[in-house]
């Protein structure tokens, strides 16, 4: 009936995977050590911190609080996804620029995070304002920069992407 | 790996459902997980079995109809704050979503698994009770109905037995003289609230002179489940905000985000400000 093990099958920044895995790994584990994609970062592992976040079917959710057994089907993409297609290129930059980060860890969740806002600001055709920023990213921590930086970057390159100057 | 070993088995049909969760009397339900999984990556759960709902269809729907709004178990918070159905008939719905959790997590927790899981911090319980709304509920002797005030029974204990799935949770819909209130002191947007509030209430006849009626007030954070201020309530329809928050007789007990004193102090200025809600005319 059910098993300790599955097979499962599902698109990874693109590639298909298939994989067999106990269905108590998290799905943050299976793309780290799995998949050997380490650029999700784990953190707290019980949903507070963020470190994880990453895009299932379109949308962000906590690495760490999704089983890899129900992404079975599923379009994952993670840092490494979202860098080589170039679709964060420019609050990557953005982010260098301004120094929003020090040691890097948060760095991955909260570009992710950052672009499901900017996504959804593009779909709306507004531009978000600190409050918004601030309020969509409250779900990752950053213990370096003190938040300000980060508001920041990201707040350039909403300007940026809706036509003004960075 | 954190979680303790278990099995997995996605089930199409509540039937299924209820079947496996007779057979193993120690296996969870899981929705959107937002909960379950934290507390199996900490090991405070270690289920033998998930049984995973997320592909029984019929349970994802929002609908307004005969005066109610019914939302099913599985709808996703994100999914019930994009709804027009929700921010014209269920507002407070609308006004209490923004505050669950944070983005990532309103993309995959349900609003049943929410009501089920019933943490006496969370703000859909509070919502459920303010509205006097009801859940429906498939066990192993069928369908039934149970009202918000019998289904909060304790700290995190609810009607729900052992082998009982959530499917649907409704409330009244919203009319021209409903007025809704709805505030929460966190820490940082989207955590646990220290406290919160949920109000609902009618206005009483037209303009400068309305007066508010069958006012209720359900306060979260402050005890085992979501707790009305009956007194306060009363104080408030008459229109005394200030005795009103000296009517409130909650008995929060210390915990680590803050003292009982400290939480009594908040729902007095919580009240205050959902007050103000209150008798502001609906937009």
């Amino acid at each position: 009936m059910s098993d300790l093990v599955l097979d499962i099958s599902l698109t990874v920044n693109g590639e298909q995977v298939r994989e067999r895995i106990e269905p108590r790994t998290t799905l943050v584990d299976f793309l780290r050590e799995d998949l050997g994609l380490t650029g999700s970062h784990v953190g707290c592992e019980h949903g507070v911190c963020g470190s994880c976040t990453v895009r299932v079917n379109g949308e962000i959710v906590r690495g760490c609080l999704m089983l890899a057994v129900q992404c079975d089907g599923a379009k994952v993409e993670t840092i490494e996804g979202l860098s080589d297609s170039g679709e964060v290129a420019d609050l990557q930059a953005a982010f260098e620029q301004r120094n929003a980060l020090q040691c890097g860890y948060c760095t991955p969740g909260m570009i992710a995070a950052a672009q499901d806002l900017l996504l959804q600001a593009k779909e709306r055709g507004g531009v978000p304002n600190r409050d918004q920023i601030r309020e969509h990213l409250s779900g990752n921590y950053c213990r370096c920069t003190g938040y300000h930086a980060i508001v920041d970057a990201v707040e350039a390159v909403a300007q940026a992407r809706a036509g003004g100057k960075q | 790996m954190k979680p303790a070993p278990f099995a997995y088995k996605k089930v199409r049909t509540l039937e299924e459902a209820v079947a496996l969760l007779a057979e193993h009397k120690d296996a969870r339900l899981l929705a959107g997980g937002q909960s379950l999984i934290a507390t199996l990556n900490m090991r405070l759960s270690a289920p033998s079995l998930l049984i995973d709902i997320n592909g029984i269809g019929g349970l994802d729907g929002i609908a307004h109809k005969s005066g109610t709004v019914e939302i099913g178990a599985l709808v996703r918070h994100a999914q019930a704050e994009r709804s027009d159905v929700v921010a014209k008939h269920a507002p407070l719905l609308a006004r209490a979503l923004p505050h669950i959790g944070h983005a990532a997590i309103r993309n995959c927790g349900t609003l049943g698994g929410s009501i089920a899981f019933a943490d006496p911090a969370a703000e859909l319980p509070a919502c459920l009770l303010a509205l006097d709304g009801e859940v429906d509920v498939t066990g192993p002797k069928g369908k039934r109905t149970v009202k918000a005030p019998d289904f909060f029974k304790g700290l995190f204990e609810t009607a729900l037995g052992p082998q009982d799935v959530l499917t649907a949770i409704r409330v009244p819909a919203a009319s021209k003289d409903s007025r809704v209130g709805f505030a929460e002191l966190a820490r940082r947007h989207g955590d646990y609230a220290i406290v919160g509030l949920a109000a609902c209430a009618r206005a009483d006849g037209k303009g400068n002179n309305s007066r508010l009626a069958d006012v209720r007030l359900a306060f979260f954070g402050v005890g085992a489940t979501p707790l009305r201020a009956k007194k306060a309530e009363a104080a408030l329809a008459e229109g005394n905000v200030d005795a009103a928050v000296a009517a409130l007789d909650l008995d929060p007990q210390d915990d680590v985000q803050a003292t009982a004193a400290v939480k009594k102090h908040l729902a007095g200025v919580l009240l205050r400000r959902v007050a103000k809600q209150l008798m502001e005319a609906r937009a």
